[in-house]
């Protein structure tokens, strides 16, 4: 599992944000609550949307792991952005990123 | 999330315990609150929900992330159907543990990918501990071997308990327990014939089925 990988790159001694989606609309891919784990490297293990915005959920981790703090992400077809990172399934979700073990 | 928070969290997902890591989002304040805890906390009534139908949402500025311990199957019976069974199951997230204390179908040739128990079912069952997460199959058509099985999987919390058989096997097999001193609600929660009414022919057929009540069961309760 996801926290077990986190667990794992923690004690190795790695820097790591956590990705977890909280809410979704319409046909999003993946259920609230699934997870994406990322080191300081950008490596990442997981998924939050089946593929669509993990790059720019990466991006944001890396930011998150440098500042300490935590940040709420959305993504949908409403918005321009998402939609070039290619949410095309139609749905909108919302994702926590957070440092972990900092 | 701070260190000794998730090392809290990593300790209760190994030790089975259900928890729930209260996010405030404009603020990021956390907490975990365990299922047993949960009746006086300000959130109680969305944290029944909460852990009952395995689902994490936001209420209000909060995100409830809901971490309820891992699926369980157990299966009475290292027979051909729980070989259909086990690779589904495994891939919808379940640990396994098959018991028969027939050494000829208990073998690790046959199933490699799973705890397997060479034991009569009341002597194992006990020591593993049927949850509120735990699925259970009787799968052998034996009685001597199902029927004790089935005995303690009505005492336990199981979410999904189900039995291998034609309606008269069924029939019979409530008779028997009845008997026991079961009464007929307790008796209802055996799915007989196991799996969803779907003509399934065959045990990769008959696994599809069984996969699909399990699935059932668990998502919109019995």
């Amino acid at each position: 599992m996801i926290l077990d990988q986190a667990s794992e790159w923690l004690n190795e001694g790695r820097k790591v944000a956590l990705a977890t989606v909280i809410e979704t609309w319409g046909s999003a891919p993946q259920p609230v609550g699934s997870q994406l784990v990322i080191d300081g490297e950008g490596n990442f293990i997981g998924s939050v949307s089946g593929g669509c915005v993990e790059g720019a959920v990466v991006t944001e981790a890396l930011d998150a792991i440098a500042s300490g703090k935590p940040k709420v992400l959305a993504f949908g077809v409403a918005d321009e952005t998402a939609w070039k990172v290619g949410l095309a399934c139609g749905g909108k979700i919302r994702v926590y990123v957070e440092p972990l073990g900092q | 999330m701070k260190r000794d928070l998730f090392d809290a969290l990593q300790n209760a997902r190994a030790e089975r315990r259900a928890v729930a890591v209260i996010t405030g989002i404009d603020n990021g304040e956390q907490r975990m609150i365990s299922r047993t805890g949960a009746g006086n906390d300000l959130l109680a009534g969305v944290l029944d929900v909460a852990f009952r139908f395995d689902q994490s949402g936001v209420h209000g500025d909060q995100f409830v992330h809901v971490y309820n311990p891992p699926l369980r199957l157990v299966i009475i019976g290292a027979v051909h159907i729980a070989q259909g069974v086990i690779p589904m199951a495994l891939q919808a997230g379940y640990d396994i543990s098959v018991i028969d204390p027939r050494g000829a179908f208990a073998t690790g040739a046959r199933f490699p990918d799973v705890a397997l128990h060479v034991e009569w079912p009341d002597e194992i069952l006990p020591k593993l501990g049927l949850d509120g997460r735990t699925a259970f199959l009787a799968l052998t058509h034996d009685p001597k071997i199902d029927d004790p099985a089935l005995a303690l999987a009505l005492k336990s919390e199981a979410f999904y308990i189900g039995a291998l058989g034609s309606k008269k096997t069924q029939g019979s097999r409530v008779d028997r327990l009845r008997a026991q001193g079961f009464d007929d609600a307790q008796l209802a929660r055996i799915h007989g014939p196991i799996g969803l009414a779907i003509g399934a022919k065959g045990a990769a057929e008959i696994a599809i089925s069984i996969m699909a009540e399990m699935t059932k069961t668990l998502r919109l309760g019995d």
